[in-house]
């Protein structure tokens, strides 16, 4: 490898960041202001961040150099700069969630995903863009105006965790920190030829996670490569007893996962539900290339059925507004955030009302409404108790799955990336998008979307998904590193290399 | 068809706490009939015997010890309170009792 | 809306000759802990306004509960003092509805899944034909939190009616809650109100003496719900009326009686009963509207995501079981014993809730006869002048104990002794401070006394004479003298002592 020096710092994952740093070749502070310095150039067209904090991130990679100067001992991702979702919590800095009721807060306290990147010498650059409190597939429910797909910025760039993804595929962090309710880290990974992991429930603290789906909610690493989302992984999981979903167990040897990449003697299962029709076409030949190679490199391949799936999409559809209905009461105008229509002769209840009406937007108020219905009494049994059924379904399938194979492959999305106002007013369309990611939410366990090439018939990437059981979230990186590595061997480059110039 | 009326919508907006325009009640009980017809097939397992999962991960008794731990300023709570008085969030009249 | 409109009320006496009550019960209880029910933050009374709250309890984005496992603890010690089964598994649930003092507007609490459930306690009322025992079922004792503080201003000062606006204070907000819900109890007929007062105070004195709570009623840390209603002789029940927070044992049965009184009236001019939230006012001892439930809030209950279930293992249940204290009623039977009182005279301490006072008060060091007859007699009398509870009066064990040691060595007389009290209770700080300030001490001071002695016999050297030639019964006379001269605030048999002595004279 030619030294980072003579090469395009802010192409560079973080590994090999992190390697130059540790041998000297580059500060932190060169990283930092190079991808600073990329932020200003780019994301005008782009709108990945709302919010840059500068000062606070070239101050965290000059204490990083002069520590490493000291020769203190440091992780490997000391000093290497990031994108949070603005969905973490961070003292003092403002958190939105993509909402207009939350337009100027900054809460008191760190949640513990910063506390851990923090505590790890990561540079946090800033706030990334999402759909408002984390309900969309696009990002265009944002507050804020949306994040454009840096492969196309006509198109979106997934969501709810695009502005994290599209960090990634535009070069202005190597690293990007995402939340998973339905697809949230792996959807946007997909679209933006990037790799994004939803660990097992319980395996990152949700505490500090402003609440979209609390039973379904996963913090998870967003990277251009492999390695780098294992290296992030491993510093935000673990034990937190500030969150009593929490799993206390220790967290698996990703990072050894990912640095094997040995697929051989592994079974993998092909779910039959989730493919075939209603999927692209380029994205199903990119999806069948890419098990053919598993197969090349000593998989087992066989096809299993899960025939629960089909309901997901129903299941999911009524937990996430009602325990999202409830989350959300809390946007009241009273305490934090916006205040509307408080013209000092309003009661409460108009006050309240009135706030939420101004403070949401259109999605957020259609899940709420959804959300209330399917708990008011007379339809919780039918509704939101059928729903929970179906939860114990799908688990029993992926159960029954993983009693035969060791993971569960499917394309990750239907399609490649859409148009930026294509399905904006056509919720159910949108809801389609997660149709293949919904499943392990529900169920609880991990998956994991890597790139697998660019569909055909529009050049855009397509990402193939990986299922593992709870606490398998090494076998992820096991064949996402497996199969990265023989798509670079081919390519010779990972794909965000060939993202148009901005 | 799961039909749902402008008046369940007012019903469930005023149970929100959302102030919809008549616009949106009737976009809303137009969407939401629409949605919930599409989800509905959740019903399809109704018959069976099967124990709901509101916990992804079978986990239970977890518990803090009963000890006291400092909580956050004051100052900075009173700093993001829409209205502040006297040491308090300041609150609009509260009509009914609860 | 206070108590002053027009409520027509049928008398108890003959309200009971028509109508059957029906009571049910629902009691909250701050317990005991250190930190809240789902955060770290002090429970201590009292603190500056929001000075004991953090993220959580705050409901601010992002934050989560994580349970105090005191209070799981607490509850199932509270169960298993109800008799009442412990749940293997349950979860807690939101029961969600917007109130600006709920932080989160959603309570976390339990719905169909409390951790104890089943169970019963006696409790003894005393009627003319002796004391009477009754068995209160219990439906279910779960946990939740308790809600912040407003505080109502402009407009009619300190009431919601009418307010301009309110302040919250969330230094409460959280705090640890029990609630013990009885199945409904028939068949008390005119003892109703006194059922309902024993059964309250029989779960305060058991919570206290588990200590998983102080009970402090005076600091609104139990709190009760009491649903009335009245079935006609022969008929199904009627339709209830539920009036909420009713935060002290007097009150608890006051609002039975009236609610008893106040439905009788209704159903007998021909109207029905509304079912309603009613309000209890202490001034007048009537209950008013509230909302009515007509328009009941829908709580859209759900299995709370953030909690994971609480599934109390047998061996868990066992080792709390071992650690129950004596319950009251066995407790009863032993002082009783210990202090070789009669069950009547220890009922009449159970009815004046005076019962812990007097065993305070002994422990303190006092006589038992002596602490009692304080208790029953002055207090008791003073605390229903005042309308208030014997434990809230300012007089404690401790100043008993202060006082019947002074009365024990001279320095007090019993009549003096009242006085004193009656500064204590006044507030003007206690014993020693009464006396000081009052100038109640006896004068025991010989050389005062001498010289009110010496003073007497000059003014009637008659008497003097007579006494020295032996006639001692002329000594009254001098100790009158003396006694009147300190203002009675001598010890008369003193008094005589220093004064034959002085005159050489034996008894
Ligand atoms: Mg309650
Ligand atoms: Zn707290």
């Amino acid at each position: 490898m030619a030294p980072v020096m003579d090469s395009d710092l802010v192409r560079q994952s973080a590994a090999t960041l992190s390697a130059a740093m540790q041998a000297g070749e580059v500060t932190s502070v060169q990283v930092t202001e190079a991808c600073l310095a990329r932020i200003e150039e780019v994301d005008d067209k782009v709108h990945a961040f709302l919010h840059v904090d500068r000062e606070t991130a070239l101050a965290t990679a000059a204490d990083i150099d002069t520590r490493r100067a000291a020769g203190a001992e440091l992780g490997p991702l000391a000093g290497i700069p990031l994108a949070l979702k603005d969905v973490f919590t961070m003292r003092g800095v403002p958190t939105t969630c993509g909402s207009r009721i939350l337009a100027d807060w900054r809460p008191p306290y760190d949640s513990t995903v910063v506390e851990r990147l923090r505590a790890a010498g990561v540079v946090i650059l800033g706030k990334t863009n999402m759909d408002e409190f984390a309900m969309g597939s696009s990002t265009e429910h944002s507050g804020y105006g949306p994040t454009h797909n840096p492969w196309d910025l006509e198109r979106i760039p997934g969501g709810s965790g695009g502005g994290s993804s599209a960090a990634l595929a535009a070069f202005e962090a190597p690293l990007a920190m995402g939340t998973d309710t339905g697809g949230s880290i792996r959807q946007p990974a997909a679209v933006t030829g990037t790799v994004g992991v939803k660990p097992t429930y319980g395996g990152v603290s949700r505490y500090g996670l402003v609440a979209l789906a609390s039973s379904l909610d996963q913090a998870g690493p967003c990277a251009r490569t492999v390695l780098d989302a294992a290296l992030l992984h491993e510093v935000i999981a673990g034990h937190d007893p500030r969150d009593s979903t929490s799993i206390d167990a220790p967290v698996p040897d990703v990072v050894a996962a990912a640095r094997s990449g040995d697929v051989r003697g592994m079974r993998i299962g092909l779910v039959r539900e989730l493919g075939g029709e209603g999927y692209q076409q380029g994205v199903r030949q990119r999806f069948d290339e890419a098990v053919a190679i598993l197969t090349d490199l000593g998989a087992d391949v066989v096809e299993v059925s899960c025939p629960n799936f089909e309901y997901a999409l129903g299941a999911y559809y009524l937990i996430l507004p009602a325990e999202a209905s409830s989350n959300l009461a809390r946007f009241d105008g009273m305490r934090y955030g916006l205040r509307a229509g408080d013209d000092g002769d309003a009661s409460v209840e108009e006050v309240m009302s009135r706030t939420r009406e101004a403070g949401f937007g259109a999605e957020v108020k259609r899940r709420i409404m959804l959300g209330t219905y399917s708990l008011s009494s007379g339809y919780y049994d039918a509704y939101y108790g059928q729903a929970q059924k179906v939860r114990t379904l799908i688990a029993r399938d992926f159960a029954a799955a993983f009693e035969q194979v060791d993971v569960l492959v499917s394309p990750t999305t239907p399609t490649t990336a859409f148009r930026l106002g294509e399905k904006l007013d056509d919720p159910l369309a949108m809801y389609l998008n997660d149709i293949a990611t919904i499943p392990v939410n529900l169920a609880g366990n991990c998956a994991m979307s890597v790139p697998v090439g660019l569909s055909p018939e529009d050049g855009l990437p397509v990402g193939l998904q990986i299922m593992a059981p709870a606490l398998g979230d090494d076998r992820l990186y096991r064949v996402g590193s497996a199969l990265e590595a023989a798509l670079v061997d081919r390519w010779g480059h990972v794909l965000t290399e060939e993202v148009p110039a901005l | 068809m799961a039909a749902i009326t402008r008046a369940e919508v007012e019903h469930l907006a005023r149970l929100a706490r959302l102030e919809l325009t008549e616009g949106e009640i009737d976009h809303y009980a137009e969407q939401l009939s629409a949605i919930v017809d599409a989800v509905a097939r959740v019903s399809e397992v109704a018959a069976q015997d099967i124990p709901p999962t509101s916990h992804p991960i079978p986990v239970t008794n977890t518990f803090r010890p009963d000890v006291v731990r400092p909580g956050v300023d004051r100052d900075e709570i009173a700093a993001g309170a829409p209205a502040w008085e006297d040491d308090r969030f300041r609150v609009p009249r509260i009509l009914g009792e609860s | 809306m206070s108590g002053s409109t027009a409520i027509t009320r049928m008398p108890f006496d003959q309200a009971l000759q028509s109508f059957e009550p029906v009571l049910g019960l629902e009691t909250h209880v701050e317990l005991g802990t250190a930190s809240k029910m789902f955060c770290g933050c002090a429970t201590e009374f009292g603190g500056a306004p929001n000075t004991q709250v953090c993220p959580t309890c705050l409901g601010l984005p992002g934050s989560l509960p994580v349970v105090n496992a005191v209070a799981v603890e607490s509850t199932i010690r509270m169960g298993l003092a109800l008799h009442c089964d412990i749940a293997s598994w349950c979860r807690f649930a939101r029961k969600n509805y917007f109130y600006p003092d709920m932080p989160k507007d959603y309570q976390i609490s339990q719905y169909d899944e409390p951790l104890c459930f089943d169970g019963y306690l006696d409790v003894v009322v005393a009627t003319d034909d002796g004391p009477r025992e009754f068995r209160v079922e219990i439906e279910r004792v779960h946990m939740e939190e308790d809600t912040g503080k407003l505080t109502h201003a402009g407009g009619d000062t300190g009431r919601i009616h009418g307010a301009d606006y309110s302040l919250v204070d969330y230094n409460r907000a959280g705090i640890p809650l029990i609630e013990i819900v009885t199945k409904p109890i028939v068949g008390a007929g005119s003892l109703a109100p006194l059922v309902a007062r024993a059964y309250v105070t029989e779960l305060r004195d058991l919570m206290r003496a588990l200590g998983v709570s102080d009970v402090r009623m005076d600091q609104g840390s139990l709190r009760c719900d009491v649903n009335v209603s009245l079935a006609p002789a022969g008929e199904p029940w009627g339709t209830r009326s539920e009036t909420k927070n009713v935060n002290s044992l007097r009150s608890v049965e006051r609002a039975v009686r009236f609610e008893i009184e106040r439905q009788a009236a209704v159903l007998t001019d021909g109207e029905r009963v509304v079912q309603e939230t009613r309000h209890f006012h202490e001034d007048t001892g009537e209950t008013t509207p509230g909302r009515s439930k007509e328009h009941a809030e829908d709580y859209r209950y759900f299995p709370e995501p953030d909690l994971v279930p609480v599934a109390p293992s047998e061996d868990w249940i066992e080792q709390l079981r071992s650690t129950l204290p004596e319950v009251p009623s066995a407790r009863r039977a032993r002082l009783r014993d210990e202090w070789g009182i009669s069950d009547l005279e220890m009922q009449t301490l159970v009815n004046a809730e005076a019962l812990e006072l007097v065993e305070a008060t002994i422990a303190a060091g006092v006589d038992q006869g002596a602490a009692r007859k304080w208790w029953t007699g002055e207090f008791t009398r003073v605390a229903n002048e005042q309308g208030v509870a014997l434990e809230d009066l300012r007089v404690t064990p401790a100043h008993i104990a202060r006082v019947e040691a002074l009365i024990t060595d001279g320095s007090l007389t019993d009549k003096l002794a009242r006085s004193v009290f009656e500064g204590v209770l006044a507030g003007e700080g206690d014993v020693d401070q009464v006396i000081a300030e009052r100038g109640l001490v006896v004068v025991g001071d010989d050389s005062t006394l001498m010289s009110a002695i010496e003073q007497a016999l000059a003014d009637q050297p008659d008497v003097a004479e007579k006494i020295r030639g032996g006639k001692v019964q002329a000594a009254g006379a001098i100790v009158g003298a003396v006694m009147k001269a300190t203002k009675g605030q001598a010890d008369a048999a003193k008094v005589r002592t220093l004064l034959l002595a002085h005159l050489g004279v034996e008894e």
